[in-house]
């Protein structure tokens, strides 16, 4: 019978403790591309505020400052919620399990909201760069690049935020069929890491885009 | 003395289990197969398609450039047949060639492991790389892109009237398969080595994929990025690339090299790895300086990303920036020089003989030190000024990718063929190919040299009629080179089915992947093999 | 005789036309003749074992007696040096290169889409040719328009990019009279091998004189009227005409509205169009009858067709938008 998605074989692992060990470096491995993918945005932002420092402060300033800093604490919360959430798995409580991952969801889908809340207002406003873009400040076209580098990194961090939520969900499933457990606990321990990965990357694009003075 | 004693294979106690090419005959065995050897064969079908494609359209431009009026295609048409070749090429061959069907069939038997760490993981990088390659195919289908493989703004971002968001879709998707490739080989080569088998004991082709995975998982996804932002700028009319609205055009050729630099070394390391272990088997001997060309693989993997500013010493970037990266040039060559030097001297007192792999090897080393001085020459600042952006540069590049990574892939495919497929490929037919191939791949590109030094531009449908002669030549050797490639097509896919049985180690090599059954069985090895000594342990014999 | 085999026997490679020239040739025919050496060398070592050391072959094969690692630091140092020197070489002569000197004669050159425009400091303008005085620094400054283009002149072994929105000087002294190819060596699109031109090295004299006469400062958009009347387009477009056509006062800047029913911007793209493809947006309300340009009205005059066009009474433009074209992209 040959190995198939459907029949596959034996893994090619000797023990449990391999193959969480080569999760482990897989994940951050994957973090490691992550951390590149999202430099390239980094590296266009650092030239063009170099260029352009003061649209970059008049961009910030139009941005839903509240939203922005409400919704730090909300992932950051989210953030803690998972840490538990790992805690809860190795100690093989799925109850505080189910909780924790709950929790975290309803962060992140909070996080979510308000970032499409935010994204509406600014398109009401004509924030949006391209053909509907009409604010009326001195360098507006540099004011325009700038929030170009707001939509595309909150873009990009929001569709990895769907991603995370996509993955949370798929843990709490997991926990419901009851696959999940202290000696099962990889899963959690690698969606875990991602999570915190994209909060991280917030930490960094919320001082750059909303705290510029 | 006596003669060389053979490496006996590990004894297969009980029934022989299946061959992996047994061990299922329908569609669907294939098409959600987790097995890394028929994973390799998908993408061997695969990347076959693509480079029929890149082909023709070469051929139609040689054809084209058989006289310096545009007299074959339009303009229009000639730039979307080079672009169509480049993103073919580069992306959809060159990129996965080695790694995707050499790299995942051996990696696992070489070291001893039933397969790689993440099997469906695996699979999925076939499909998503079908998917990037359905974007471009349809984009060539439509009409194709006329930007170039570089994809230069304003040019792609708001200029071109072509599809280039459909082949940057392509592409972009196609690099998540790279990537998945890339992380699954570093956590393999990690983790799942046989026991005994150390760092230091690890075959040179194992080191070359090692630096070739780092290289795959860290340059990608700046490509990717940068892709995201042209058609980001297409869809919006923003101004990222574009100085009438505030943005940079050299932005771009930043970022875009920043992966594309490190993604010529992700061509190259695999085919330097491949070269040394045909070395090896085909001398009979170790090869000469392992540790240093092991380390020259890493140096080569981490230098490479210093130096894509090499591209850019006429762009307009900083005269001090040009100086810093002609330097950082200099010192990535000096590690593939060290490697010449140390399989030159693996022939030193060896045992050798002229196989097919071993012709194709030493095809490599010859073609890939021509590519090699000249990328020298480009890296010295006020050569490059004249020759940037001319046939020279057309010329260099196709001397280490055709003339090395894709010798090295020919030999390769002859060197596992029979662990490939239990068979062997015909000897004299495949010699004939191998010779035909570096006639023809000389007299196809060496002319380049001479008419980029002239000053004859790439990317050019029509030019002054001082350049023909050259071109002429040129073109009769693409004529041959199309014969030389023909042939195995035809040789390998008749002997896959028709050719002479070979045994678990036809070459007498040192190896894991010797060590067990050809074809390969299902999971590789009976019992996972224990290794005890370094590689290529050939027995000293005077 | 071919024009292939007559360079064949002729000078040998692109000219040797600037001061800077020899010099790069130099270090060139230097790196090639060191690599030759090597490349030479490790071919007969290469050759030369594979025949001693082919397999079953008699030769003895005693294990090495030297210590390897003195040879491979041997040819790790050796490289290396070998390679730094060509490295302080090239950048030697590149930093002379790059470096325009004071007091050099200035010339504009602006690359477009796909032509060569350049103006000397007169006022004088050339377009795809460039004469320049016999040995004298003239100092380039390029630009760009529209996409990145490439100031080339292999008989000078002079490279440059013309970038939008920056301008770089390159600089070069010619040393030997006559006429050398120009070429833009930066995919720029369409037509990018169709923009070739000629540099025309003069001495200082008659370079002086060439320089006096000619089109110095003309007004471009009365040079338009000429060749509005002169291609017969008031025959159409001016009041009274005979045929039904648009007029083209308040053109430029308006919105137009064309016979399939879209709205185009009329910028200088629509105009271009209009003139050479008249059949693709027809205006709504007027026959298909104007007949194409393309291949009649050369570059430079289109150019200055399009500034008297712009001239004409009228709105001026906004700026074109982001997204705003008078064609959309595709997809």
């Amino acid at each position: 019978m040959s190995n198939t998605l459907t029949h596959p074989a034996a893994s090619p692992y000797s023990d449990r403790e391999q193959h969480a060990v080569a999760n482990h470096l897989g994940m951050w491995t994957f973090i490691a591309t992550e951390i590149l993918f999202f430099g390239g945005l980094f590296a266009s932002y650092s030239l063009y505020r170099w260029a352009y420092p003061a649209a970059f402060v008049t961009g910030s300033k139009h941005l839903e400052f509240w939203i922005g800093t409400l919704n730090t604490g909300v992932l950051l919360t989210s953030s803690l919620f998972m840490a538990l959430a790992d805690l809860a798995v190795r100690a093989g409580r799925r109850g505080a399990l189910r909780w924790s991952l709950l929790a975290t969801w309803l962060l992140g889908a909070l996080f979510l909201g308000l970032k499409f809340y935010e994204y509406h207002l600014a398109a009401k406003e004509g924030h949006v760069p391209g053909a509907h873009f009409r604010l009326e400040v001195p360098q507006a076209p540099q004011v325009e690049l700038f929030m170009f580098l707001y939509f595309a990194m909150t873009g990009l961090h929001a569709a990895h935020m769907i991603i995370g939520l996509g993955a949370i969900a798929w843990l709490l499933w997991l926990n419901h069929r009851r696959r999940l457990g202290a000696d099962h606990d990889a899963p959690v321990s690698m969606v875990a890491l991602y999570w915190h990965f994209v909060d991280c990357v917030w930490i960094f694009l919320y001082p750059l885009l909303y705290l510029v003075r | 003395m006596s003669s060389p004693v053979l490496i006996p294979p590990a004894p297969v106690p009980g029934p022989r289990p299946p061959d992996y090419l047994a061990a299922g005959h329908t569609i669907g065995s294939w098409l959600l197969t987790l097995d890394h050897k028929r994973i390799g064969l998908l993408y061997l079908f695969a990347i076959t398609f693509f480079f029929a494609i890149a082909a023709f359209a070469a051929a139609l431009m040689r054809i084209e450039l058989l006289t310096p009026a545009g007299d074959l295609v339009t303009s229009e048409t000639y730039n979307r047949l080079f672009t169509l070749h480049g993103v073919t090429m580069v992306w959809f061959f060159l990129i996965p060639s080695i790694p995707a069907t050499l790299g995942n069939f051996v990696i696992p038997l070489m070291i001893g492991a039933r397969d790689v760490a993440f099997p469906r993981l695996n699979l999925a990088s076939w499909y998503i790389f079908m998917l990037g390659g359905l974007f471009t195919l349809y984009a060539i289908v439509m009409g194709g892109v006329d930007t170039g493989w570089t994809f230069y703004t304003p040019y792609s971002s708001t200029y071109s009237n072509s599809h280039v968001m459909a082949m940057a879709a392509g592409v972009f998707i196609a690099g998540f398969s790279s990537i998945a490739t890339g992380l699954n080989f570093i956590v393999t080569i990690h983790k799942l080595r046989a026991p005994g088998l150390t760092w230091g004991r690890l075959p040179l082709f194992l080191w070359s994929m090692y630096s070739t995975s780092i290289i795959l998982v860290l340059a990608t996804p700046v490509l990717a990025i940068t892709l995201l932002l042209i058609v980001l700028e297409r869809c919006f009319g923003v101004g990222i690339f574009d100085p009438k609205l505030g943005g940079d055009p050299l932005l771009f050729q930043h970022l875009f090299w920043f992966y594309s630099h490190p993604a010529v070394y992700i061509m190259i390391l695999p085919g330097m790895g491949v070269v040394s272990e045909i070395i090896a088997a085909f001398a009979r001997k170790p090869v000469f300086g392992y540790e240093v060309v092991a380390a020259s693989s890493m140096a080569i993997g981490v230098l490479g990303f210093l130096v894509w500013g090499h591209h850019m010493f006429v762009s307009s970037q900083s005269v001090y920036a040009g100086v810093v990266f002609s330097l950082l040039s200099f010192l990535v060559a000096v590690p593939s020089a060290i490697k010449v030097f140390s399989w030159t001297a693996t022939l030193h007192r060896g045992h050798i003989s002229l196989e097919t792999p071993m012709l194709y090897a030493l095809g490599f080393i010859g073609l890939f030190t021509v590519g090699g001085v000249t990328g020298v020459m480009l890296a010295t600042l006020a050569i490059d000024v004249h020759v940037t952006d001319t046939y020279f540069v057309v010329a260099h590049f196709h001397y280490i990718m055709v003339g090395g990574a894709v010798m090295a892939f020919m030999g390769g495919i002859h060197y596992w063929w029979p662990k490939i497929c239990g068979r062997m490929y015909p000897e004299w037919p495949a010699r004939i190919a191998a010779l035909t191939i570096f006639l023809g791949f000389n007299l196809t590109f060496f002319p380049q040299f001479v008419l980029g030094y002239m000053g004859m531009p790439r990317r050019y449908h029509v030019y002054p009629p001082e350049f023909q002669a050259l071109n002429v030549l040129s073109t009769a050797g693409a004529s041959i080179l199309g014969i030389g490639y023909l042939m195995p097509l035809v040789y390998l896919t008749w002997s896959f089915f028709r050719g002479r049985r070979a045994g678990p180690n036809p070459w007498g090599a040192t190896g894991l992947e010797w060590r067990t059954d050809s074809p390969a069985p299902e999971h590789n090895f009976a019992e996972t093999p224990i290794v005890t000594t370094g590689p290529y342990h050939y027995p000293v014999q005077p | 005789m071919s024009p292939g085999l007559a360079f064949a026997f002729s000078d040998w490679g692109p000219g040797t036309a600037s001061s800077v020239a020899p010099r790069v040739d130099l270090i060139f025919w230097t790196i090639l003749g060191v690599s030759a050496v090597v490349v030479g060398g490790l071919a007969f070592a290469n050759l030369y074992f594979l025949i001693r050391y082919r397999r079953n072959s008699p030769a003895p094969r005693p294990p090495l007696r030297i210590k390897t690692a003195w040879l491979e630091s041997a040819w790790i140092t050796a490289t290396t040096v070998i390679f730094l020197g060509f490295f302080f070489w090239g950048a030697s002569v590149y930093l002379f290169a790059e470096r325009p000197p004071a007091g050099a004669l200035t010339i504009a050159v602006t690359g477009r889409q796909w032509m060569w425009d350049i103006r000397h400091e007169n006022g004088r303008r050339e377009f795809n040719e460039l004469h320049v005085p016999l040995g004298e620094d003239v100092r380039l400054v390029l630009t760009s328009e529209d996409v990145i283009h490439s100031f080339f002149v292999p008989a000078f072994r002079l490279k440059q990019d013309a970038v939008p929105g920056r301008r770089v000087s390159a600089w070069f002294r010619a040393t030997k009279s006559g006429t050398y190819h120009i070429f833009c060596a930066e995919y720029c699109g369409t037509a990018h091998s169709g923009m070739v031109g000629d540099v025309v090295v003069l001495p200082p004299a008659r370079y002086a004189e060439w320089l006096e006469r000619g089109n110095a400062m003309e007004d471009l958009t009365q040079r338009g009227r000429r060749l509005f009347l002169r291609y017969n387009c008031s025959g159409c477009h001016d009041q009274p005409a005979a045929v039904h056509a648009p007029v083209l006062t308040e053109l430029y800047g308006a919105m137009v509205p064309t016979s399939d029913g879209r709205m185009l911007r009329a910028d200088d793209a629509y105009l271009r169009d209009s003139i050479l493809w008249p059949q693709k947006d027809v205006v709504a309300g007027y026959e298909p009858l104007m007949p194409s340009f393309q291949n009649v009205i050369p570059e430079s005059d289109l150019l200055d067709l399009i500034a008297y066009l712009k001239s004409l009474p009228g709105r001026q433009p906004p700026p074109a938008g982001p997204g705003e074209s008078s064609r959309p992209l595709p997809p």
